[in-house]
């Protein structure tokens, strides 16, 4: 079960040629407006025609505009999630929920109604309008109407962009749920850092047209050379698994082995979570610290020290728990003097974790 | 009650019902794929198309009921091939339906144009990612948006196809019983001495109809509005 895409299209001002393979999981599509990734996920969905493309789900081939395949839109087998819901207006949530369940007798379900229903938490809404909807509720719906489509495979067009922050922190969670319970592929856009952290299986970054890289989100987020966003949005993606929850208010991770310490989070114990630690929030050491506030110190190596031609640097530190980012000053970096293979500590305070950069998986 | 309009009267009435609600009922499906073309396609000549449509609608009817006497009539192009298959125009109610048809096309077109165009073609392609063939989009999500644009457009055209005289009367004459529709009838009475009051009653009927059609759209519209939301 994989996407495979293949692009090539000429715009004003740019080209378009991209080509990745999306596993199951979810795979983000990242990069900044104007990148072509909704391009990339409308060409997937037979929304616009490319003028080269070969697209494949699942061993089905799509599009091949060698062989001359075109399959139109209604016959991809797609669960497609838009930005603004596109609910349907004249129709209740059971009926925007069912719409494309009904069209798809022939394949097998992906998910049953109560099932998606409970999911989703919409069990409440079925008989409201949408227009009697919080943005959220409607984005919750339009997730159910995609899985209750039969999809092969799930597309989604900037799904949060049109909610605000506690929306958004509302609808995330389900994306995850959609990654970890179903095994389908998604090719999900964004242009949110965050999101990649908390979301992505793969990440396929696109720049001018052109795949920039590909990889897990651990390794493309703490790739200390890769800030499409600046260098304010640089940050690595730790893995680590819940070993307890102190009476204290804090829960303890352990990151390969290595303990942290944050903010009481919601997940069980045993449970994996990834959490993104913003390299402006990270402090590094030569020696050990001692007597200092931060419950968070790693021991780890400088892998490297990148700097442009402001003031900060990135250095990046590989510990045993993983990459970690730091962004500190040049002159701090000059005065510990830290270069590749130079042994230091990274500090990191537990409530600089904010709850929407800890993610499942 | 039914002694308040005399038989000729009566027939007037009748057959005006009878030619408008059939009028509105064949403009109404090339009405909407018309429409649909104009509102949604792009191609060469679609200004003419659209200026062919609004003709009726700034032509002198005189003229209109003119070319359609020519074009449908017995001797006219498509008229005679009608003929060959038993499909006659000329001097019936069938031909009086045809004219108001017509006239009633811009009408009908402009109004339910516009509903389609309100439509965000976002939920189309919705509807289409979501397995729906164009044909089931245009059923499921386009005709139920566009319902009341359409209500309006029919009662409009109803309402035209009840006025419709210029037209009619070039095209099918004025024979009562036959092509005598109300507007013809009024105009009938009024050409012939003591026939005013006969001609005020057609005229009080006329408004009825005019003014229930225009509340029944109103009411209908309302509802349906408030059904899609």
């Amino acid at each position: 079960m994989s996407v495979e895409v293949q692009i090539r299209q000429e715009f004003q001002g740019f080209d378009l040629d991209v080509a990745f393979e999306a596993p199951v999981g979810l795979t983000v599509l990242f990069g900044s407006s104007g990148s072509g990734k909704t391009s990339v996920i409308n060409a997937v969905a037979g929304l616009s025609k490319p003028r080269q493309s070969r697209i494949v789900v699942n061993d089905e081939v799509l599009s091949d505009s060698v062989a001359g395949r075109w399959v139109p839109t209604h016959q991809r087998c797609l669960g497609y999630v838009f930005q603004e819901g596109r609910l349907f207006p004249h129709m209740n949530v059971r009926k925007n929920l069912l719409y494309g369940n009904g069209l798809a007798k022939g394949r097998g379900e992906v998910a049953s109604f109560d099932q998606v229903v409970d999911i989703l938490g919409i069990g409440a809404l079925l008989d409201r309008r949408s227009s009697e909807l919080s943005g959220g509720e409607k984005q919750r719906v339009a997730i159910g109407r995609a899985l209750l489509a039969r999809p092969k495979v799930i597309l989604a067009d900037e799904p949060l962009a049109a909610l605000d922050e506690p929306r958004k922190a509302e609808i995330l969670p389900y994306f995850e749920k959609l990654r970890d319970e179903f095994s389908l592929p998604i090719l999900y856009v964004t242009h949110s850092i965050a999101e990649v952290a908390r979301l992505a299986t793969t990440v396929v970054a696109l720049k001018d047209g052109k795949v920039d890289r590909v990889g897990s989100a651990a390794e493309v987020l703490s790739d200390p050379s890769f800030t499409p966003m600046g260098p304010r949005a640089v940050g690595a993606v730790l893995e680590a698994k819940v070993v307890r929850h102190h009476e204290d208010g804090l829960t303890e991770l352990s990151a390969n082995g290595v303990a942290l310490m944050l903010p009481q989070l919601s997940h069980s114990v045993g449970d994996q979570v990834r959490v993104r630690v913003a390299a402006h929030d990270v402090i590094l050491s030569r020696e050990a610290p001692k007597g200092l506030s931060a419950l968070n110190i790693v021991e780890g190596k400088v892998h490297s020290v990148r700097s442009g031609g402001g003031p900060g640097a990135i250095v990046s530190v590989d510990t045993k728990a993983g990459r970690i980012l730091a962004r500190i000053t040049r002159r701090s970096a000059a005065a510990l003097e830290l270069s590749e293979g130079v042994p230091c500590y990274a500090v990191m305070k537990s409530v600089s974790v904010a709850p929407q950069d800890i993610g499942t998986r | 009650m039914s002694d308040w309009l005399g038989p000729q009267e009566w027939a007037a009435v009748g057959l005006s019902l009878k030619v408008a609600f059939w009028a509105m009922m064949g403009a109404v499906v090339p009405g909407i794929l018309v429409a649909y073309v104009l509102a949604r396609w792009e191609f060469y000549g679609k200004q003419f198309v659209n200026v062919l449509v609004h003709l009726p609608l700034v032509l002198p009817p005189v003229a209109t009921g003119y070319l359609l006497l020519v074009t449908f009539g017995t001797q006219g192009v498509v008229g005679g091939a009608l003929k060959e298959i038993g499909v006659v125009f000329a001097f019936r109610w069938t031909g009086a339906a045809l004219a108001a048809a017509v006239m009633a096309f811009p009408l009908l077109v402009r109004s339910i144009r516009l509903s389609i165009e309100a439509i965000d073609p976002k939920l189309e392609q919705a509807a289409a990612t979501l397995g729906a063939s164009r044909l089931r989009v245009f059923f499921t999500v386009t005709l139920p948006l566009m319902l009341p644009g359409l209500l309006a457009g029919m009662v409009l055209a109803f309402a035209k196809a009840m006025g419709e005289f210029g037209a009619t009367i070039t095209f099918v004459s004025n024979i009562p019983g036959q092509t005598r529709t109300l507007p013809s009838a009024i105009y009938a009475f009024l050409q012939v001495p003591g026939g005013e009051t006969a001609a005020m009653r057609l005229v009080v009927v006329s408004i009825i109809v005019a003014a229930g059609a225009l509340i029944l759209s109103e009411v209908l519209a309302r509802r349906i509005a408030a059904k899609v939301g």
